[in-house]
């Protein structure tokens, strides 16, 4: 009986280890994507708004990296496991890796990143786990002032002129397909929610449907089709063209130079 | 000649900061020990300056969270006030190296997230020493409302006629505001 619920605790522990890996690295490459546009952002403001939320998304990334480093019976350190696993190895969300493209796109990207962030966060505060619990609401208050912004700029070009409105239409149309993983749970997730380690997948779609149908209308915009089709397998480690050269940007100092010291 | 190869570091703690500490009676040198009592570590710890904010010290801002002594040992806990604050390893090397300074020898930082800092912990010193170089102090407790930040008091006039610049500002926990009274742009902490 008791080598019985040393393994599950075993396999729970293996799951946490990747669940941590995908909200870590889902937090890494958005990070990243919002790096690119340091120095090209349309005005001051927006460039400070990028650099400021790729900062929160790091930082978070960093916490639960740590977590996950411990958890992982080789130890393997936080900055290996950012810098040295390759593109089948990284189990972050496919929207996060998507291109960055003109401003609507950056900012529908974003909405739909924050939007299902803060609703994974809320719930993640009332996790069985202490460590995640802790993370969490830490995390949750950076948040809310991400989906705060990214709200209100929805609001703007939604709501703004024929020009704007089209143009994000546009933007959420083509995102749209990547939104259907934010929502699905495979095996490895059901177990955690199982217990209570991580929220059902029901409570995040729940809250993150509520918050994208109040911009959405309040934007005047349409919400696409929910049963359309979707891209999966990011968080499995199966991912579009493009994360292979975000890594090779991102990783190309730590690859040329591995354990480099003295700078 | 020039010298190649890897700059001795300097050390973190400039002139002031090592006059402050030698001012007090806590420090200890090879003839004698620092007093351990809690009340001069705290005491060391509020001239360390914030490096982003330097008119707020660590214990202003309400980063350090507990102070124990353990027979020679000092054991701290630090919070950061973002997960994604750059100078929180920064802080956690200043008040390591001001301690030693002050001849505790063997200090020990933990790193705590939980409970999460929030600008409540912002000491009421705190607030007015942010006010007089300008920067706005959070205002109110934090609750939903306080979010939306409205009605911000100009750190300049006095006036409650000011509107948001920019959600982000210098850094992470500031925004930028404009008083359309004295026309004065101004730093506002972030109700967090």
């Amino acid at each position: 009986m008791q080598i019985k619920s040393l393994e599950n605790q075993e396999s729970l522990n293996t799951n946490l280890y990747i669940y941590l890996l995908r909200l870590a690295d889902s937090n890494l490459i958005l990070s990243q994507r919002l790096c690119e546009l340091c120095g090209g952002a349309p005005s001051l403001e927006e460039e400070l708004a990028l650099s400021n939320v790729s900062l929160d998304l790091i930082g978070q990334a960093r916490n639960w990296y740590e977590y996950a480093s411990e958890l992982d019976p080789q130890n393997t350190s936080p900055d290996h496991l950012a810098f040295r696993r390759d593109v089948h190895e990284f189990y972050n969300l496919l929207l996060v890796e998507q291109k960055n493209g003109h401003f609507a796109d950056i900012i529908v990207r974003q909405f739909f990143f924050d939007a299902w962030h803060l609703a994974t966060l809320e719930a993640l505060q009332d996790s069985a786990n202490e460590r995640v619990r802790a993370i969490a609401s830490k995390a949750v208050k950076e948040a809310t002032y991400h989906l705060r912004r990214s709200s209100q700029w929805m609001i703007r070009l939604g709501d703004g002129t024929d020009l704007s409105h089209n143009k994000i239409q546009t933007s959420i149309n083509q995102l749209w397909r990547f939104t259907g993983e934010l929502l699905t749970q495979d095996d490895i997730e059901i177990s955690l929610a199982a217990a209570s380690i991580i929220p059902s997948k029901e409570k995040v779609s729940q809250l993150w449907k509520h918050t994208l149908e109040t911009v959405l209308t309040e934007a005047t915009l349409t919400k696409p089709d929910d049963n359309a089709w979707m891209y999966l397998g990011g968080k499995q480690g199966e991912h579009t063209e493009h994360l292979g050269f975000v890594l090779a940007e991102m990783q190309f100092l730590q690859r040329a130079y591995p354990d480099a010291k003295v700078w | 000649m020039q010298k190649f190869g890897r700059p001795q570091p300097k050390s973190l703690i400039d002139n002031q900061l090592q006059q402050q500490i030698m001012a007090t009676d806590i420090k200890g040198d090879l003839n004698h020990e620092p007093n351990y009592d809690e009340e001069s570590i705290w005491r060391v710890l509020s001239y360390v300056q914030d490096p982003e904010i330097p008119a707020v010290s660590v214990v202003d801002l309400g980063i350090v969270r507990r102070v124990d002594v353990l027979a020679n040992k000092i054991m701290l806990e630090v919070t950061p006030t973002y997960s994604g604050c750059p100078a929180t390893d920064l802080i956690n090397e200043l008040i390591e190296e001001s301690l030693n300074f002050a001849g505790y020898r063997q200090v020990a930082i933990k790193l705590v997230l939980s409970p999460a800092w929030t600008t409540d912990f912002i000491t009421k010193a705190g607030k007015v020493k942010l006010k007089k170089v300008g920067i706005a102090p959070p205002k109110g407790s934090v609750n939903k409302a306080s979010l939306i930040d409205r009605d911000i008091e100009c750190p300049h006039c006095a006036s409650h006629e000011t509107h948001i610049l920019s959600e982000f500002g210098s850094t992470a926990c500031k925004a930028l505001y404009q008083c359309d009274t004295c026309r004065e742009a101004f730093d506002y902490f972030k109700c967090i």
